[in-house]
């Protein structure tokens, strides 16, 4: 070997030194911070983008590709030329995350996801005399404390429902009639009791403590302090010793109780119709219910936001709103909705446009410092503190 | 011969150009030919590895979920001293060593008779059958085991004549799937370090008087422990990372890997999330340290 051709070690490193800077400067990109959403809502819809995203709850936006009998997408697409692309979440805050990527022009948003949507600028407002259909949506669910915020209207209201308490009639006898069932009386079943896995699971739990354990002085679920937190972990760390295993994902909830494996839980609607099994029945319990109720939120990152004005009014139009509600097992947002259902009584079964009823369900709400029952002597557990909880009982 | 005329023959293309250019400047040319691996390096591991350890440092407003980057311990003293996180690290670290130990266990003796006992044909469709799952999906063979272990599946259905029940969904049904799942990986290491090991040897070592156990102890086993730890760092730090099958098949329990992804999927908080996967980096730290005192490393 010639001597030009044997490097020292000092020029070794000297070598090394620059490829690394070289590689430094690769990877030293720019950082795209974001310039803060523009509060202004649009004034004038343009032309259609040709494609719109969606994030959504199972069973909101169907194309026919999980049963081809059901689809509202395609005459969309086929009105209005947008092409719609959808992604399903199974938690609110998984959603949360999902939205902040920006690669969603909608979003369907629980109580629960909405404000915090807002306070992350990841929400614009909305123009609800862009969205034709608005008109006829009930009155109690517009500008309400989750889809406004000052005043300002942050989306279209979609339609709201209670979480059920899901059994199996061979199993679990006889039928319950209250949220016992997966509480205090949840050993008879033990190891085949489910239980929605996320930190707002929580509020089902102060809901039955409200209702039975009166001394604890619960006026909100979703406005624990930390006392009334503490006793809602130590029934929920009860509850855990009698799960079989907990159910974000609806799919594996489906899954779950056709084997047997789960034989009584909270659950939804639409997981009953897919179960569509004579021997798994669904109830509203005594106690009420935590309950969703649901808006389409248009993200700040739009990039299609024609389109996303585009399906917001047609997702709340009469026809569509009452197949899709229908389909997910919840009331409608409007009486022009009630209308068009296939079932002429599933307004009734639902509740639909009645108030009083709708007062009794505990909407999904993000608990925050300042309490949400109006209390003042006292700070009430965040959000934070709930997920940390959550993940204290799961042990 | 001369450098001119070269030269002026290399100038006719530009890749002849740039091939001249370079067989002059070989710093050059060693710096581009480094920039490569040293990009993937850097990035890949260095600068995500350091990412993590400042992002442990930072905090997240819960409510907007927006990072926090003031400087703080809070998350590493909450992950330290909560007794919650320590019951996760014993129960991830568990079960760890628990299918590592099944692994290996399961894994020497195929390997040896792969390696030492079958024919030359039977030796390739071995090969071939304990490669043959990892041409599937981990999730098909997570969720296969869920429909085998569930209420009425296959393993109660063969258990049944033995009254035998399924363990159902939980530890041991996760000590059983991570087990089946990382075999593989197991058995192919330990395979090739027997496939090293010269027949002459045993035979040696049996003319000299020694008994098979003696022979397997005193002679093979010195030579395969180096393939035994290789094939036990896959299993055990693909256990201790994993939070899909626990999801699958685990019931209610948490894994490490668990409370990472909750914490970055559910509660959004990031940092937290960042503290907790500090965890397994240690433990895998600690492993490899005391792996490589035993010298086996060395003879990877």
């Amino acid at each position: 070997m010639s001597k030009h051709s044997r490097p020292s070690g000092r020029r070794v490193f000297g070598v090394l030194l620059a490829s690394v800077s070289l590689a430094l400067i690769g990877a030293c990109g720019g950082d795209d911070s974001d310039s803060g959403s523009d509060s202004e809502a649009l004034q004038e819809l343009g032309e259609n983008e040709g494609q719109v995203s969606i994030l959504t709850w199972p069973g909101y936006v169907e194309d026919g590709s999980n049963d081809p009998e059901v689809d509202w997408v395609t005459p969309f697409e086929q009105e209005t030329g947008c092409e719609v692309t959808s992604k399903v979440y199974g938690t609110s805050d998984e959603a949360f995350n999902l939205a902040k990527t920006g690669e969603y022009d909608v979003i369907a948003a629980s109580g629960d996801l909405s404000l915090r949507l807002v306070a992350a600028d990841e929400a614009a407002p909305v123009n609800t005399d862009l969205v034709s259909n608005y008109d006829g949506i009930f009155d109690f669910l517009k500008d309400t404390e989750w889809n406004s915020v000052d005043g300002v209207n942050y989306g279209i209201p979609h339609g709201y429902g209670a979480n059920l308490l899901m059994f199996n009639t061979d199993v679990v006898q006889p039928e319950p009639t209250s949220w016992s069932a997966v509480f205090d009386d949840a050993s008879k079943y033990k190891g085949k009791v489910t239980a929605y896995d996320s930190p707002i699971y929580i509020a089902d739990a102060a809901l039955y403590l409200m209702k039975h354990n009166p001394e604890l002085e619960i006026e909100n679920p979703y406005a624990l302090d930390e006392d009334q937190l503490a006793a809602a972990v130590d029934l929920l760390k009860a509850q855990r010793e009698n799960i079989g295993e907990y159910w974000s994902d609806y799919l594996k909830q489906i899954s779950a109780f056709e084997t047997g494996d789960s034989v009584v839980g909270t659950s939804w609607q639409v997981i009953v119709n897919s179960l569509d099994s004579a021997n798994i029945k669904a109830i509203l319990p005594e106690e009420g219910s935590t309950a969703w109720n649901d808006t389409w939120m248009l993200s700040s990152q739009a990039e299609n936001v024609n389109c996303a004005y585009a399906w917001m009014d047609y997702i709340v139009s009469p026809k569509a709103n009452a197949t899709a509600t229908e389909y997910f097992g919840e009331a409608p947002n409007s009486e022009a909705a009630c209308a068009e259902t296939v079932n002429p009584d599933h307004c009734e079964i639902f509740h639909a446009g009645d108030e009083a009823f709708s007062e009794q369900l505990w909407y999904w709400r993000t608990p925050i410092a300042e309490c949400l029952d109006g209390r003042t002597d006292v700070e009430c557990t965040d959000y934070s503190q709930w997920t940390a909880a959550w993940t204290e009982i799961k042990g | 011969m001369t450098a001119e005329p070269q030269e002026m023959a290399a100038s006719r293309t530009p890749g002849a150009a740039i091939s001249a250019f370079l067989s002059r400047r070989p710093w050059v040319r060693l710096t581009a030919l480094l920039s490569v691996p040293l990009l993937w390096l850097v990035l890949v591991y260095v600068v995500a590895l350091a990412a993590l350890l400042v992002t442990a440092l930072w905090t997240t407003d819960s409510f907007t979920g927006e990072i926090d980057k003031t400087w703080s311990l809070d998350n590493i003293e909450t992950v330290l001293t909560t007794a919650l996180y320590r019951t996760v690290t014993l129960r991830t670290l568990g079960l760890a060593v628990l299918v590592t130990l099944i692994d290996v266990t399961i894994a020497l003796p195929i390997a040896f008779f792969m390696a030492k006992v079958a024919s030359r044909r039977t030796q390739r469709i071995l090969v071939v059958a304990v490669l043959t799952p990892l041409w599937a999906s981990y999730l098909v063979k997570a969720y296969a085991w869920r429909s085998v272990l569930s209420g009425g599946g296959l393993f109660e259905w063969l258990g049944q004549p033995f009254d035998v029940q399924s363990p159902g969904y939980g530890m041991t049904a996760l000590v059983i799937t991570e087990a089946y799942l990382w075999l593989p990986f197991v058995i192919l290491p330990i395979y090739a370090g027997f496939d090293r090991v010269p027949d002459s040897l045993l035979e040696a070592s049996g003319d000299l008087g020694g008994s098979g156990p003696q022979t397997l102890r005193w002679v093979v086993m010195p030579m395969i422990v180096p393939a035994v730890v290789a094939g036990a760092i896959f299993s055990f730090s693909l256990t201790l990372g994993d939070y899909i099958a626990v999801n699958i098949v685990g019931g209610t329990n948490q894994l490490l890997g668990n409370l990472v992804y909750t914490n970055v999927g559910a509660a959004n908080n990031l940092p937290l999330a960042a503290a907790i996967a500090l965890i397994p980096i240690a433990i895998m730290i600690v492993f490899l340290t005391a792996v490589r005192r035993t010298g086996a490393l060395e003879n990877l």
